[in-house]
This record gives C-alpha cells, structure tokens and sequence, in this order.
C-alpha cells in the first residue's frame, strides 16, 4: 500500500494492480506520508499525457495529504472523508509513522456493522423482555 | 482425495476462543446449505461465552440473553466444545494444522492499555478489566484484592467498561445481591467504604460515549448521588458547532442529561458519584507503603484533528485529587498466540478482512482466519461481531471454493478427542457446561439471584462429579 516518490507510474500501476488497491501512500525512508497517488489521478493524467509510464510519482501525487490517527473517530472520519471528497485516509502514530490506510468502503462497512450490530443486540433484549 | 465439505469428507473448522464471535461464526459454517461442516471449538476456559460471561455487567443481565441464540448453535450435532484447552498451551499450531482445514482465531482482546504516566504501577491503581474480571467471577482473576478499605477511587475513562465499574463501585449491596456477581465480590463489596467516586474523562461530555440509557442509570442509583460540575457541563464552541452538523441525537441527549445533572441538589445519599470532563490523570502519588494516595490531573482543551476528530490538549492549569484506589479504562489490545502474526500498531491479528496475512509477503496464510475484536480491535456491541463473522466467512468459503485450504493428516474426530483426552484430560464438553449452568441457576434460585457462578476449576469439578 506504500511507494517511494521516485518510483515510477509504470511501477505505481503495478502494484496497485497487483494488490486490487485504489490508492497508493507515498512514503518517504522514514515511512512518513508525504502523498498520496491514486487511480484516478493516474486516469486523468492519461487524458493528457500519453507517455506518462515513465514519470516519478512525486510529480502526480497529492502534496497535502490528510492524515488520521488512531483514536479519530469513525462518525468524524467519515464526514471528513465525505464531505473533503476522499477515498483513503492514511492513518499515522504520534511520529507520524504510515501504520495503516482507511478507505471509504472501510468506513462504510464499519458504520454498516455497527447499526446492524445494534439492531441485533436490540432485538435479542426485547425478546428476551418477552421470554 | 475430493475437497473437503462433503458428508464423506466434512470440513473441519477448529474456532478458538468461545466468546460471542466464535459463535457468531459456528452459526454462519452452519447456515451453508452445500457444504458440510463440522465446528470444534477451544476456549482457555472452562465455560463459554467470554466476554459475555465475564466482562458484561453482573446487573446487565438482558444483555446477557444472548448465550440463548449460542446455545442453539451449540445444540448442532457437528458441533463440539472443548473447554479449559488453550492454544499455545494445551495444545499448538501444529497440533490444528494436522486436524483441521481451517482454523479461525476468535480470542478477543485480553489486555489494557497503560496510561502511561508517573506512579502508575504503584499498589491501589488496577487495570479496570482485572477488577471487571475479578467481580464477574474469572477464575484467574477471583484471588487478586482490591482495597475497598479506602474512601475515594478514581476511574479513569469514560467508556462502557468504565461506566460499570463505577456503577457496581456506587451500587448498594441490596442492588448487588440482586445480581449474578460473584459471592466474594458481592461480600467486599458489601463492606466497601467508598464514599467518593470520580469518573475522569479526557473530553468533553459531547464526546462521551455511552448510551442514554447508561447515563441515566448513573443517576437513579439508591446509594449515590451523581454531580457533574455546571462549567465542565456547558459546551465549547468546537463540540457545539460539531454537534449540530452531525445531528447526532443521542449526543445531544447525552449532554441534556449532564446538565441535568449538574443542576441537581444532591439527596444527601451515602455516596456521591462525580463525573469530571475534559482532565488527564499526568501523575499518581504515593508510595510502595502506603499507595496510591492522590492523583494529579491537568485541564485539557479541544482542538479538531485533521480527519475532524475533537481531541484532548493539556493547558497549563493542574489540580490534585486525594484518591485511595485508582481503575484505568483507557482502551484494550489483543494478545500475540504463539506463531500467529500480530499488528502490534493496533494490537491485532495482522489481517485483511479477516485472512491472516504473512507479514513478509502480505500474502494471506493458508487456512488460518481471525474475527471479532482480536481482528478489529475492541469496538462496537456484542451484535457488531455477527457481521463482522460473517465477512470472514465469506473468505473462508471462497478459499475452500478454490481449494485453498489446509491438508490435514488426521481430518477424523476421534483424533482431536484423544489428543485432548492426553493434553488436557480434565477438559469440560458442551454437555458438562450445560449441567453446570443448570447447577448455577439453581443455586442462584434459591437465593433470589440469577445464578451463582462457579469462580474456580475445582469446584467446576466437583460439581460434575470430577
Ligand atoms: C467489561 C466489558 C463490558 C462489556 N459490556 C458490554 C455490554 O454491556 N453490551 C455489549 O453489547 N457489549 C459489551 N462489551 C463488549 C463485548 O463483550 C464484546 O464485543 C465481545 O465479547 C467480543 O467478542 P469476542 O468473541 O471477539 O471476544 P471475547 O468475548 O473476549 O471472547 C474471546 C474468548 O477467547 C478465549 N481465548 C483467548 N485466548 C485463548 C487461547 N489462547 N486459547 C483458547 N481460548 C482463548 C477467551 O477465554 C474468551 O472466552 C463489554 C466488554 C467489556 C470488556
């Protein structure tokens, strides 16, 4: 899910390919983000750029990537991530050391199994109310 | 040979862990209609239901309702329950590979996380789970003592676990007796001296997070009067904008209810319950003689973290609180098994979507799985873990599909019964579980509670005959 920023497009696609992932952290030696690069700039970049293979990533990435840390919360992460349009948020410790990246469907799927879990448990307390 | 699956050639999955997940995943392997399976279950302990059994609040019982759906589950002719077996003890990685074609971790998460300050392992300050463990009956836990002799205790956090040990810490003794506490606990506590009990939060009351229901039950208890500081009960500008954006009722309920609070008078009852926001505990003072005998805490502010979390800031303002005993909930992590790879960040299994992931080649490991909190992390209510089953699951029906499963040399029942016949021969069955929850009941009947729980191996034992 990381790549180094003078990685190319070429190397980008790869493993973005290879691992089914939307988006690629660009790390720096010290495993900091200092981008992030994803599908769909890589598209858009096709539009306008036929020999881009061979480009390094740190000339598409995005420069200001948004962080999260581990104790951010999922109702405010996924307004962050919804109303600031993004699809990844690469999560950090207090050093700033990448430990991991969450995507929209992540986040999606988390709120899904909450209020599912809710309505569950809700339901076995009622019945149990009844029993 | 054919793939597994078939009445001639059954899966078998080996669950460890009997909490809540492990079940909600032996139901999931049950509901296939085309695939045959059969389910062994491992749990550390001698009864099941984890967490359930002995994490939730003895005066919770509803929510323990529950085990009804387990037991069913359990009532399946594929199913079996070895208990008081532990992996990495008992029996090993190894051993499962040479019975079993998949096997899913299910183990929660079984440690604290430390504060992380000054004085912090001196006598009288506990992790909050020892003592939930301790008066829930665990029987690692039923020997440890905590010094109820002292009058003012300190809980630091302000989630679920928190609430309920100082709810049962402000109970009254007729309100515990009502309960399935264990007998010793319900007999300290009975004679506790606790006057004063804080409950620390680092934030504000818009981020506390309890249910509505968990914060009124705070102020309807016969023995304490709940208070809450009319300046820590208003907003700040940050949580008030964050609160109307995200239209979040029960927040808004929650902080309705803290203001309440913070208006009442109190009804002059034995002991009185406060609950402090936005301070840190930096330091616990004492010494190896006499303990634990106050707290520093500093005043934090709010600022917006880049993904638009409200997080806690010290100021420069500190105050110090004259405290006895001190219970931290600031959060759990799971513990490593041996040979199995582990995300120490988070304090999981190192996985994806419930796979266990080889941590040089990120590539998922044949045939071993993880679910429930020991794969995601402590989050949720009992019920999150059903979907969360589920996913992984999914995974392992889809690997089966593509015969990515393990090869076992002894696939038969028989096998697994005589290895933990040899390893551990006093093991107790789901039948045995059975008649010794029948036995609790019956005590717990008599003495006008819902059970009497059996808190000790040998007694589990002696009461089977064994
Ligand atoms: C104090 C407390 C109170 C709670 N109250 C509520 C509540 O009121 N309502 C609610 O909805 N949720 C509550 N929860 C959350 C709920 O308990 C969890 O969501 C749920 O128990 C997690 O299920 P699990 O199966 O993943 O883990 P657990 O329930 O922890 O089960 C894990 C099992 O694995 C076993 N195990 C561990 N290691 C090994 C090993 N090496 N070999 C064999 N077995 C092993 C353990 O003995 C245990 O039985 C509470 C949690 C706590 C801590």
């Amino acid at each position: 899910m990381t790549i180094d920023p003078h990685q190319t497009i070429r190397d980008a696609l790869a493993t973005l390919a290879r691992h089914n992932f939307g988006a690629l952290v660009v790390v720096n030696q010290a495993n900091k983000p200092i981008g992030i690069i994803s599908e769909r700039d890589i598209a858009r970049l096709a539009a306008k750029n036929e020999d881009l293979f061979s480009i390094p990533v740190n000339e598409v990435m995005t420069k200001n990537v948004i962080t999260g840390i581990r104790q951010d919360e999922l109702k405010a992460v996924t307004n962050t991530m919804t109303e600031k349009r993004i699809r990844h948020l690469p999560i950090v410790d207090s050093q700033g050391t990448l430990i991991g990246i969450v995507t929209l469907g992540d986040v999606v799927k988390a709120e899904r199994n909450i209020f599912e879990g809710e309505v569950d448990t809700l339901r076995t307390q009622i019945l149990a109310d009844e029993a | 040979m054919s793939q597994p699956g078939s009445e001639t050639n059954p899966l078998r999955v080996a669950i460890i862990g009997a909490g809540p997940t492990g079940f909600y995943t032996a139901d999931h392997l049950f509901k296939q209609k085309d695939v045959v399976v059969e389910v062994d279950m491992f749990d550390r302990l001698p009864t099941p239901f984890g967490l359930v059994r002995l994490g939730v609040a003895p005066d919770h019982q509803k929510i323990k309702s529950v085990t009804k759906a387990f037991n069913r589950t359990a009532g399946r002719p594929k199913f079996r329950f070895y208990g008081y077996v532990e992996l990495g003890k008992d029996i090993m990685l190894e051993d499962l590979r040479r019975h079993y074609h998949q096997i899913i971790y299910t183990t929660g998460a079984q440690s604290d996380r430390k504060m992380g300050i000054p004085g912090e392992d001196l006598p009288g300050s506990h992790p909050a789970t020892e003592f939930v463990a301790w008066y829930n009956g665990h029987p690692d836990y039923r020997d440890y003592r905590f010094d109820l002799s002292q009058e003012s205790v300190a809980v630091v956090g302000i989630g679920n676990v928190a609430m309920d040990v100082a709810r049962i810490l402000s109970s009254a003794p007729e309100e515990l007796a009502k309960t399935d506490i264990a007998d010793y606990a319900l007999e300290a506590l009975s004679q506790s001296a606790i006057k004063e009990i804080y409950i620390l939060g680092r934030r504000g009351p818009a981020q506390a997070k309890f249910t509505n229901p968990e914060i009124k039950e705070l102020g309807e208890l016969a023995d304490a009067d709940i208070s809450v500081l009319p300046e820590e009960a208003k907003l700040d500008s940050l949580s008030k904008a964050a609160l109307e954006a995200g239209q979040d009722r029960a927040m808004m309920k929650n902080v309705e209810i803290l203001q309440e609070y913070a208006s009442r008078e109190p009804a002059g009852k034995r002991r009185k319950l406060t609950m402090r926001f936005l301070v840190s505990p930096v330091e616990l003072i004492g010494n190896e003689e006499d303990g634990v005998t106050a707290m520093r805490l500093v005043r934090n502010e709010l600022y917006a973290t880049e993904a638009g979390t409200l997080r806690p800031r010290a100021t420069d303002q500190f105050e110090e609180i004259s405290v006895g005993l001190v219970f931290r909930s600031v959060g759990y992590r799971g513990k490593p098994l041996p040979g199995v790879p582990f995300n120490d960040s988070w304090g999981v299994i190192l996985n994806q979507t419930g796979r266990v992931l080889n941590p040089d080649t990120q590539q998922p490991v044949v045939g071993e799985y993880t679910a429930g909190w020991i794969k995601r992390g402590p989050s949720g209510v009992i019920g999150t873990n059903k979907p969360d089953a589920l996913e992984t699951v999914t995974c392992m029906l889809k690997d089966l599909a593509k015969g990515l499963t393990l090869t076992p040399a002894d696939p038969a029942v028989e096998a697994v019964e005589k290895l933990v016949q040899e390893r551990q021969p006093n093991f107790f069955s789901y039948a045995d579980w059975l008649k010794l929850d029948e036995i609790e009941v019956a005590r717990g009947k008599e003495l006008g509670r819902p059970r009497l729980k059996f808190t000790c191996v040998e007694d589990m034992l002696a009461a089977l005959g064994r």
